[in-house]
């Protein structure tokens, strides 16, 4: 399989397919929708000509975008139908407002439409948002509840599959649901975790988290933790191809018998083990959580 | 509990008053609070998110949703759809005052996203799998602690009273942030409803089943929490005629059709497109 | 934010294609180029930066000495530098050609 890169940072790399790869990160949304897809298949949905902008932020004097920065995408995957939804995080750091997150929204609902009719549709979420848009707030949470309850519906037909490449990484609101998806894929440069660095900061204090440390928040969110304590499944290089490949081996596996988000017995015993009245490395998270035991 | 008075908090007040108790009936963790009520023909599951000043996770200590919470609410939820599996499906009642998900760094490295994505998950299996699911807004309902312990029920309704509101982002946190005063906070939300603070411009966006008015949040009377219980039993009720379990009835709202527009629209022009013009042209 | 308008009635030329190209991030802009409904070229401009509506005006007009097509063209800028712009249209017509 190609996922699961145990490689430590420490080894020589392969330079010859490094050099050989296409970055995921450098594409835009539309590159990366297209890198996921079965080539010659892909089919833009609500493009920039439907012109679905945003109705809230020329009220604030803020320039919009004509696909409100999400990129909706049919085509099939494996020769199965597809749905990708991938997120721009070039405009307005990839967050939520009314109308990106409602095409992110109804592409789950019109996929559970098409399950229940017999078709099996899956559906890949590439991630790169920083949550709500703080200019549609209410809005903005609003569509992410809907964008839980679609993941939820239609995860008991196919796999949601979930992408964090990187830069932007996926917080806020969209954490969680990267969460719920079947099976979460990231790089070493994708983040994942719930509230900002400068947020907890704010809200908590620079002795609870200093946001400029930048060495510990990789170490307390990247993606190569996080897949080292079972919160990612599949760690991949910074590869369009291993990417695709990743995505294709997560649908391969099926629908999770049960999906990280429900193990509940088994995260309160995590947590019972944990002692919040000592400090707590991340590398020794490794040792105490190991992998996932998902699947 | 003995030697500290528990916190006051609304999620307390009215889960005590709903279910006719005097204690706080905790399960499994003393932030989370379980108690059952007659609601009609129906006996219903209360759920809520309280403080707790010795909880071991200090920065959930206030009526945050932290990492033990999220996943205790998620086990409260699976424990009823399980023990219904067979049967009628209890309602399930989401009291909701929380004031934020847990900020700390403990917290993002044992995957306080995952812990509120838990709740989330159970909260929307249980409205799969039939139960009505009601959240009840007595006071903040705020950004990801929302989204774990409410957001997926099939109706919101709320008490239309001081400190009862739905928001992105603390006020104080979003004015350093916008870099804007309070005041012009306050402004912008009259003039665009969601980004206001007030659950009256809330109630705009048509997501709210009902508004509550004239009920005392703090200090409920009698008759303050009859009319609210008969609310609920409304909302139960609205929810087994529908026979909908998905969360469409807050896209079908009048208020929506204005405020939604382009929610709604996003969703006609995507289903029109689809299924592509091969598949238009029919077999 | 300001929104500017130009008009070129004299680029008559048939335009039957549409392309789209760049980003409203930072720097950049995007360019949404298509049919024009009319005779003439027309262009509409939304612009996060305020007062530099002579500046647009000699990168469009520079634009339309060697474009000759009946185009509507919508910008959504997000700061970019002139130089940034032009490069923008060029793509924009060299992909609605392919």
């Amino acid at each position: 399989m190609t996922d699961q890169n145990k490689t430590p940072a420490t080894a020589q790399p392969d330079w010859a397919r490094f050099l050989a790869r296409e970055s995921f990160i450098e594409l835009d949304a539309m590159g990366r929708a297209r890198a996921v897809l079965d080539p010659g298949t892909f089919r833009m949905l609500l493009g920039p000509f439907d012109r679905l902008k945003s109705p809230w932020l020329p009220l604030q004097n803020i320039v919009t975008q004509a696909d409100d920065g999400v990129v909706l995408a049919r085509g099939t995957i494996d020769g199965q139908p597809a749905v990708v939804a991938a997120i721009e995080s070039a405009f307005q750091g990839g967050s939520m407002g009314e109308v990106s997150g409602a095409k992110i929204a109804a592409s789950l609902e019109l996929a559970l439409a098409d399950n229940e009719k017999g078709i099996p549709t899956r559906a890949v979420i590439l991630f790169e948002t920083g949550g709500v848009r703080l200019q549609e707030a209410n809005l903005g949470l609003a569509v992410i509840a809907e964008i839980h309850a679609g993941i939820v519906a239609l995860r008991r037909h196919v796999p949601v599959v979930g992408v964090i490449a990187g830069m932007v990484g996926c917080f806020g609101g969209m954490s969680l649901a990267a969460s719920l998806c079947s099976s979460l894929i990231a790089t070493r440069q994708g983040r994942l975790g719930m509230n900002g660095p400068e947020v907890i900061e704010q809200e908590a204090g620079i002795e609870e988290l200093d946001s400029s440390n930048k060495r510990l928040i990789w170490q307390l969110i990247g993606g190569e933790q996080r897949q080292a304590i079972g919160l990612v499944d599949t760690l991949v290089d910074d590869d369009a191809a291993a990417i695709a490949s990743a995505i294709r081996a997560a649908f391969a596996r099926g629908v999770p018998a049960r999906h990280r988000s429900a193990q509940v017995e088994d995260y309160l015993a995590k947590l019972a083990a944990i002692d919040p009245a000592s400090p707590l490395e991340p590398n020794a998270l490794r040792t105490l959580w190991g992998k996932g035991d998902h699947e | 509990m003995s030697d500290t008075v528990p916190f006051e908090s609304r999620g307390r007040i009215w889960l005590r008053a709903l279910a006719g108790t005097e204690g706080s009936p905790s399960f499994g963790k003393d932030s989370v609070l379980q108690a059952d009520v007659a609601l009609g023909d129906h006996s219903a599951r209360l759920l809520a998110v309280v403080p707790d000043p010795r909880n071991r996770f200090p920065r959930a200590r206030n009526g945050e949703v932290g990492l033990e919470e999220g996943w205790t609410l998620a086990k409260a939820v699976r424990s009823v759809i399980e023990s219904d599996h067979d049967g009628a499906r209890r309602p399930i009642i989401a009291i909701v005052d929380v004031t934020s998900q847990a900020y700390g760094q403990r917290e993002e490295l044992l995957g306080i996203h995952l812990a509120c994505a838990a709740a989330a998950n159970a909260y929307a299996e249980a409205r799969l799998a039939g139960h009505p699911v009601v959240a009840l807004l007595v006071g903040k309902a705020m950004s990801g602690a929302f989204l774990a312990h409410g957001y997926q029920a099939n109706r919101l309704v709320a008490l239309d009273a001081p400190g009862v509101l739905v928001h992105a982002m603390g006020k104080e946190a979003a004015a350093r942030i916008t870099r804007r005063p309070v005041a012009e906070l306050d402004a912008l939300g009259e003039k665009i409803p969601p980004m206001s603070y007030d659950i009256k411009n809330y109630a705009k966006l048509g997501l709210l089943h009902a508004l509550i008015a004239g009920v005392n949040a703090d200090a409920p009377t009698p008759a303050d929490v009859a009319a609210v219980r008969q609310v609920l039993i409304d909302a139960v009720a609205d929810i087994l005629l529908s026979g909908k379990r998905d969360l469409s009835t807050r896209l079908n709202s009048p208020a929506a059709r204005v405020l939604r527009a382009a929610s709604i629209e996003v969703r006609r022009r995507l289903a029109e497109q689809w299924a592509g013009p091969a598949a238009a042209s029919g077999t | 934010m300001e929104i500017l308008k130009y008009d070129y009635p004299a680029a008559t030329k048939a335009f039957s294609h549409r392309a789209h190209v760049g980003v409203v991030g930072s720097g950049d802009l995007e360019v949404l180029i298509e049919p024009s409904p009319d005779q003439g070229a027309h262009v509409v401009i939304t612009t996060s930066v305020n007062g530099f509506g002579p500046i647009w005006k000699n990168v469009i007009d520079r634009f339309f000495t060697r474009f000759d097509q009946a185009a509507a063209i919508e910008i959504n800028d997000f700061g970019a530098t002139p130089g940034m712009v032009a490069l923008r249209l060029e793509q924009a017509v060299e992909r609605s050609r392919s």
